[in-house]
């Protein structure tokens, strides 16, 4: 079997006395879709900031594409090829729209070995990626023009911006109506098969059921199931953390 | 490319107010000019780490104090041209401004500001407690009176003061227009996102803080040829540190023609002040337009235009 793509190997985290991961292990191979959810408060976007760098985890370790990254900072990370959406959007307030995807082009993707992009490769590859999203006519907005479905969908489209192998969504469809969550899980398996590996955190079950071909459960920052979906959601443990006894 | 035509159109510019200064045959015009494109410098310095990354410096006369202290250090050492002090004094506060973001790096907002102003006083302590640069005496500088092809000495230095605003707002124009422009503006925006899409944050506010540092050395390495007796409380001058917050606030911190704006702006009001009421009035008109300022057009004057420019599109 060829080495996983991601690999979590007992990941602890705690905030002074609180426990937010308690020693998580898990891998995610190459082209694979997967869900990853847990009650509010289970430690997701911990383990998410963990993975990506943003804070630092006391123990365990993280591999990704064959390399620890652990002692890596964040922009290390997103340039070896990991990308993230925010769970709450966090756009470049200041920049318009187009210009918030050019600074990945440009420091992730013209960062990397090999030929630098010219400036108009740049704009054609902020155009083609607004039309991706559909926020193409908002190009030369200011984020502070945009519905929060388009914020959510910029944020979509700045991680992707960074031409990833491994693109982690938080939570990118919380707040957004039945159509719109049907759009960007469709998104979200397209880049699939054009070969990202995803990891998708989330609420809305219908779309998490939808997209995953595996899914993590968290509970109280352990993990509980790890499985196909239809299996994890019968498995009594992960019923009684979300309905109760 | 264009940033090469902006120099030109630039250079033509200060050629021009070089020469109508000439025409006007009193010095005073050279005193005040000079004081003036001394803090178009300075303010433009500022901006580059407070208006483009965010990071608000209130220790912006450290900077200039190092640079003049510089000066006196060299000269009397052993006196060098000018152009070359400016050189070392922006050495100087450079790498003054890299120890700075280095100890600073993990500190946003208020503490990083605070942390600014307490370098300031253990700078402007340890220069007082320094004897060979005069400590709390001072220090003299005799200035020639005369300068050959230019004439009176205070043209020079005029000169010099012009040549150093074109390269300052030549380099803020042309970081705006470039990768690290947009690496600068989401440090501004939003630290955690700008690392999420690759930008290395610490590196460029270490960028930031070493060319902001370096510009403020070189404005203020000629001042001891300009001012003749350099003295640490006129070094490291309060208004140094708030003219060089306040004029790209008033002006807009956006862009490269902000700072310009405000320096131009309350430098000439300053020193009108000086000459018809008093120099003592000088914070007084400052805080005043800032109070203003921040309440009519909190994005400057540049913010005001482009909103207005804005409304009258649509």
């Amino acid at each position: 079997m060829a080495s996983p793509l991601l690999e979590v190997t007992a990941v602890s985290k705690r905030f002074g006395g609180f426990v937010a991961l308690d020693g998580i292990d898990f891998t995610v191979a190459e082209g694979e879709r997967v869900g990853l959810i847990g009650p509010n408060g289970s430690g997701k976007s911990t383990l998410v900031n963990c993975i990506c760098g943003t804070l630092v985890n006391e123990t365990g370790s993280v591999r990704f594409n064959g390399e620890t990254v652990d002692r890596l900072l964040t922009h290390e990370r997103t340039r070896r090829g990991m990308a993230r959406s925010f769970q709450l959007p966090r756009p470049f307030t200041t920049l318009t729209v187009a210009d918030n995807l050019r600074v990945p082009l440009l420091y992730t993707v013209n960062a990397r070995p090999g030929r630098a992009l010219s400036p108009a490769e740049l704009d054609a590859r902020c155009v083609e990626l607004l039309q991706l999203v559909g926020l193409a006519d908002k190009a030369t907005h200011l984020p502070r023009d945009l519905t929060q479905v388009e914020m959510r969908k910029l944020e979509l489209a700045r991680a992707m911006a960074a031409e990833p192998k491994l693109l982690i969504a938080d939570e990118s469809m919380a707040g957004l109506s039945h159509s719109e969550v049907d759009d960007i899980v469709g998104l979200l398996i397209r880049l699939n098969e054009r070969g990202i590996t995803i990891i998708l955190i989330e609420h809305i079950m219908r779309a998490v059921m939808r997209f995953s071909q595996r899914l993590i459960v968290l509970v109280s920052g352990k993990k509980i199931a790890d499985g196909t979906p239809d299996t994890v959601i019968r498995d009594t443990e992960v019923e009684r953390a979300y309905i109760g006894q | 490319m264009r940033t090469r035509v902006f120099l030109l159109v630039l250079i033509a510019v200060a050629a021009v107010v070089f020469f109508a200064a000439r025409l006007v045959s009193n010095d005073y015009v050279f005193f005040a000019g000079y004081t003036v494109l001394q803090f178009v410098v300075l303010a433009t310095a500022w901006n580059i780490l407070g208006g483009y990354t965010g990071y608000v410096n209130f220790g912006s006369a450290a900077f200039f104090a190092l640079g003049a202290y510089a000066t006196v250090f060299l000269h009397k050492l052993y006196p060098l041209p000018i152009p070359l002090l400016i050189v070392t004094g922006g050495i100087v506060s450079g790498i003054v401004g890299f120890g700075m973001g280095y100890l600073t790096l993990r500190l946003r907002g208020a503490f990083f500001a605070i942390a600014t102003l307490a370098l300031a006083i253990v700078l402007q302590t340890l220069v007082v407690n320094w004897d060979y640069v005069g400590g709390s005496r001072g220090a003299y500088i005799i200035r020639p009176n005369e300068i050959a092809f230019i004439g009176p000495y205070i043209q020079y230095l005029f000169l010099l003061m012009l040549a150093l605003a074109v390269i300052a707002l030549t380099i803020a124009r042309g970081i705006e227009r470039s990768q690290l422009g947009y690496g600068f503006a989401t440090i501004r925006d939003d630290e955690l996102a700008a690392e999420a899409s690759g930008v290395p944050t610490l590196r460029l506010k270490l960028v930031a803080t070493t060319m902001s540092g370096a510009l403020m050395g070189m404005a203020g390495a000629p001042f001891p040829y300009y001012i003749g007796y350099l003295q640490p409380s006129s070094a490291f001058a309060l208004d140094y540190a708030v003219n060089s917050i306040a004029m790209p606030m008033i002006g807009g911190t956006t862009s490269w023609v902000g700072p310009l704006i405000g320096a131009i702006l309350l430098g000439s009001l300053q020193q009108i002040a000086t000459v018809t009421i008093s120099s003592a009035v000088n914070l007084l008109i400052v805080g005043l337009l800032l109070v203003a300022f921040v309440i009519i057009a909190p994005n400057g004057i540049v913010g005001l235009v482009q909103g207005w420019m804005r409304g009258r599109a649509k």
